[in-house]
């Protein structure tokens, strides 16, 4: 191989019309063939818009400027010249995150990896048709023939995002840049679309990564550029740059992945918290007990307010059957029983469809358990009619992943605030009656109140998600993948804010998320969950040592770790 | 390391099962059909009861004929207006259901071959102004859609002011505009084509406006959807991703709402057929109504209900061959 990089980035900046900062900032880079460069930063660091800007497709109002630009000795055309069409697909292939929107969903996969090879080849269609099938085959999809005929829709996560990453292949391009390729899959599927790519680097084809998640990072690419504010503050050898790494962003990144760190210690956060308060609260995130230094807590003194009051939340072999259009039914739950003791965390893992969101349902009181028990603080509620469960509904709160949607886009922070207050029997309380109180508890500055939630950043959304769970006093909080779609130092927040609100009212939280490292934060007990079937529960650090059933051992084992 | 494979969500690639599926579906839509048929017959035989005036008058030419009372109660008794209601409704969803629409009161003629000649002359118009209004909203979506702020803002304010015209108002206009001063076409509905430009341009244009606001939103949605910016990154020219992918997530809502705009047109087609003099179910309809014709205004109704019927079921079968997600919601 020559010396002479495939890709050569000098001094590439991206201005946007009404913003005084640059997304980009004089950034360079150099990718050989056969490579993996990550480009590694929190949302907003100006990865993916660097990303877009190497194919010409900034988004609309952006002014690109750069040095040098060169694809194997070519300067890329400017933005908007018709040479791009004979580039893109061609030479550099573009896979990104989340196929189940990034394949057009009206049209089968095989008709949008076709279209590259119409584009780009010189095939007859019954040539391509041949071809689409091949390259289905190769990215690992079994009955291709079938698959060719299906929209992104009917397809699984994985098998989607291979389908994606066959389009981005598929004219054979030198270059591929794959942005958050991995983000919307569960772990076990994620790391054989990472197996994937790693394949396809080394068969030749240059990589860039974009990604928020380390761990990805050191399973596929040899080198990281580190982005922060449109700058990047670090590259190297992955390996070097993840064991000791210089820039303090890249510590940052590293210092808040849950990963193997332990219950009861809070997670590193930036000094800059994602909420600019005023208040106290920017210091570690003790707020409401500052007398409680962050790192000494234990589970023991998680342990105390258990000892007299009944399991939050107890299911008592509940099982539920859904039908399915062609007339048989799916067993969704299938004996699951679970108990939520008072004032602590029961963590629920495991893969998406595995009955983890009908457990939350079915506990929330939003559906009826064919069969089985649901008790609430030892009370009969599952059985209850909804006008028997109304009066007991405050003592049950949830937050869910995605915080916008389940917010009122028309309404204020305040307004949000209130309406919830207004539900709840917030009379028996003496903390937490006021939307001032409420935005204290969960660290934003009383200014957000006018805003509303479309202008608010994602940790602040679900902070004000937070507030409105804990507006009418409940005793039991549902969150279900309540950090999933964060970056992980606003992730750390959010987990670090629920940690410290626990101590504090005495809640119980039933946590669900397909993350093993936020369950093993978070929980005193964690319940493993496959296919409707409970395989495996124990004490948190009982299952991720010596876990006993094989399929806890297959998630763990597929736990994307950053490999220092 | 034993872990679970993908698997697919459904398999609902044209197989003996799903075309099942379709044809029960296309069974449960015509039984709905059928029914909507029955109540609108119903309404309409309970409905005309209750309009002040005898039917024999209809029959005899009008409330002003000079019959003797012998007469009177011959026809009567001809026509089965001395059974007791129910006796009467029962009679009539019988001749009905075997489509014997009788004989019109003041036409003496057979209801169902005249009705038939006037529906197909507004069939005619409606489904011309339908054609022609899709055609117009696309050309103005496509020609203004991802320009420049100026076009844009003129495409939208042109539909605006279609969308908000009154039928009458429009006919008037173009009658003084393309006829009176340029002279270019007959000022009413003369046979041929030429005769059709103007109904169907006053009937079009409104629909035009509001298609083209439903597609401008929904195209501007589509944009930003991420598989655009992959069919971009493949190559993809800009004509190539506005008509393999975002005119047809574009087209969806107002395709669905053609269904209902079919039955605007109908109910328009009344105004524009007076206007132009055009033959036509609406004219039928208004001189029907007016004389207390009742086998001639339950055709017309019937027939308008039918029509509805199957513009609704056909725009439905539309939605579903582009957009195959709905196949799999509805089965749910």
């Amino acid at each position: 191989m020559t010396g002479s990089p495939l890709l050569r980035v000098s001094d590439l900046s991206v201005h946007f019309d009404r913003s005084a900062r640059p997304a980009v900032d004089n950034v360079s880079f150099d990718v050989a063939a056969g490579e993996c460069l990550a480009i590694v930063g929190e949302s907003g660091s100006g990865k993916s818009v660097t990303a877009r800007s190497l194919l010409g497709l900034a988004p609309a109002g952006a002014h690109v400027s750069f040095s040098e630009l060169t694809l194997a000795g070519e300067s890329l055309p400017a933005p908007g010249a018709r040479r791009w069409r004979t580039i893109r697909g061609a030479s550099i292939g573009l896979v990104l995150q989340d196929a189940l929107v990034s394949l057009d969903p009206l049209r089968p996969v095989g008709r949008e990896i076709d279209d590259v090879l119409r584009l780009h080849t010189t095939l007859s269609q019954r040539e391509r048709q041949a071809r689409v099938l091949e390259l289905l085959d190769a990215v690992g999809i079994p009955d291709p023939a079938l698959r060719a005929r299906q929209r992104s829709g009917e397809l699984s996560g994985g098998l989607r995002q291979r389908a994606l990453i066959a389009a981005g292949i598929a004219a054979g391009p030198a270059l591929i840049i794959a942005d958050e390729p991995t983000t919307a899959l569960d772990v076990t599927v994620q790391a054989r679309v990472l197996d994937l790519l790693a394949s396809l680097r080394n068969n030749g084809t240059a990589m860039i990564l974009i990604t928020h998640d380390l761990a990805v990072v050191s399973r596929v690419a040899g080198r990281v550029a580190v982005m922060s504010e449109g700058r990047i503050v670090e590259t190297g050898e992955t390996s070097a740059v993840l064991r000791a790494p210089t820039a303090l962003p890249t510590q940052q990144l590293l210092a808040a992945i849950p990963v193997d760190v332990p219950r009861g210690v809070a997670l590193s956060v930036p000094a800059d918290a994602d909420a600019p308060t005023a208040s106290a609260a920017s210091s570690p995130p003790v707020a409401l007990s500052p007398t409680l230094p962050s790192a000494t807590f234990s589970t023991a003194s998680l342990e105390h307010p258990a000892a007299a009051r009944p399991p939050a939340l107890e299911l008592r072999s509940v099982s539920r059957r859904y039908p399915t259009p062609r007339g048989e039914a799916i067993q969704a739950l299938d004996a699951v029983s679970l108990t939520l003791d008072a004032g602590r965390t029961l963590g629920l893992v495991g893969q998406s469809g595995s009955g983890k969101t009908t457990i939350a349902r079915i506990a929330l009181g939003l559906e009826t358990a064919d069969s089985g028990d649901v008790l609430l603080n030892g009370n009969e509620w599952g059985s209850l009619s909804a006008r028997e469960r109304r009066p007991l509904r405050h003592t049950l709160g949830a937050i869910y992943q995605d915080a916008l949607s389940s917010f009122d886009p028309r309404l204020s922070v305040e307004r949000i605030l209130t309406d919830a207050l207004g539900v709840g029997a917030s009379g028996t309380r003496q903390s937490l009656t006021t939307t001032s109180e409420l935005l204290d508890a969960v660290d934003l500055p009383q200014s957000l109140k006018n805003r509303r939630p479309l202008h608010l950043s994602g940790g602040q959304r679900q902070r004000v998600a937070i507030a409105r769970a804990l507006a009418p006093g409940p005793q039991t909080i549902l969150c279900d993948e309540p950090v999933s779609s964060l970056d992980v130092s606003t992730q750390a927040r959010v987990l670090n804010l629920l940690d410290e609100l626990q101590r504090h009212l005495h809640l119980s939280y039933l946590f669900i998320s397909h993350d093993l490292g936020v369950i093993r934060h978070m929980s005193d007990r964690v319940a493993v969950i496959n296919e409707g079937r409970i395989v495996e529960t124990g004490e948190t650090e009982e299952i991720f040592i010596a876990p006993r059933d094989p399929y806890t051992r297959s998630l763990l084992a597929a736990l994307p770790r950053v490999r220092r | 390391m034993t872990v679970s494979t993908d698997t697919p969500t459904t398999a609902s690639v044209s197989t003996p099962a799903t075309r099942l599926r379709s044809l029960g579906w296309i069974a449960r839509r015509v039984g709905g059909g059928v029914f909507v048929l029955w109540a609108v017959a119903t309404i309409i035989f309970f409905a005309l009861r209750l309009i002040p005036g005898d039917p024999v008058d209809a029959i005899l030419g009008g409330p002003g004929s000079q019959a003797s009372a012998e007469a009177v109660a011959q026809i009567r008794a001809d026509y089965g207006l001395d059974q007791p209601l129910i006796v009467q409704y029962f009679l009539a969803m019988g001749k009905l259901a075997v489509a014997d629409f009788g004989t019109s009161y003041a036409l003496k003629v057979a209801v169902a071959p005249y009705v038939l000649t006037q529906l197909w002359s507004t069939l005619v118009l409606t489904i011309a102004s339908l054609v022609v209004a899709w055609l117009g909203a696309l050309a103005l979506t496509l020609a203004t859609s991802g320009r420049s702020r100026v076009a844009r803002a003129l495409g939208s304010a042109l539909e605006l002011l279609a969308a908000a015209v009154p039928h009458f108002w429009l006919a008037s206009l173009l009658i003084i505009l393309l006829s009176n001063t340029l002279h270019w076409l007959p000022p009413i509905s003369v046979p041929g084509p030429l005769g059709l430009v103007l109904p169907v341009l006053t009937l079009a244009l409104p629909l035009t406006g509001f298609l083209g606001q439903v597609m401008r939103e929904s195209l501007a949605n589509a944009y930003e959807q991420p598989f655009v910016l992959s069919a971009r990154a493949r190559g993809e020219s800009e004509w190539g991703v506005r008509l393999r992918h975002v005119l047809r997530h574009a087209a969806l809502p107002g395709i669905s709402l053609s269904g209902w705009a079919f039955g605007s047109l109908l109910s328009g087609a009344v105004v524009v057929e007076t206007i132009f003099a055009r033959p036509g179910l609406g004219r039928t309809l208004l001189s029907a109504v007016t004389i207390r014709d009742i086998p001639v205004v339950t055709a017309v109704a019937l027939l308008s209900a039918l029509t509805f019927i199957i513009v609704t079921i056909a725009t439905d079968v539309v939605d579903r061959i582009v957009d195959p997600r709905v196949t799999e919601v509805a089965a749910r």
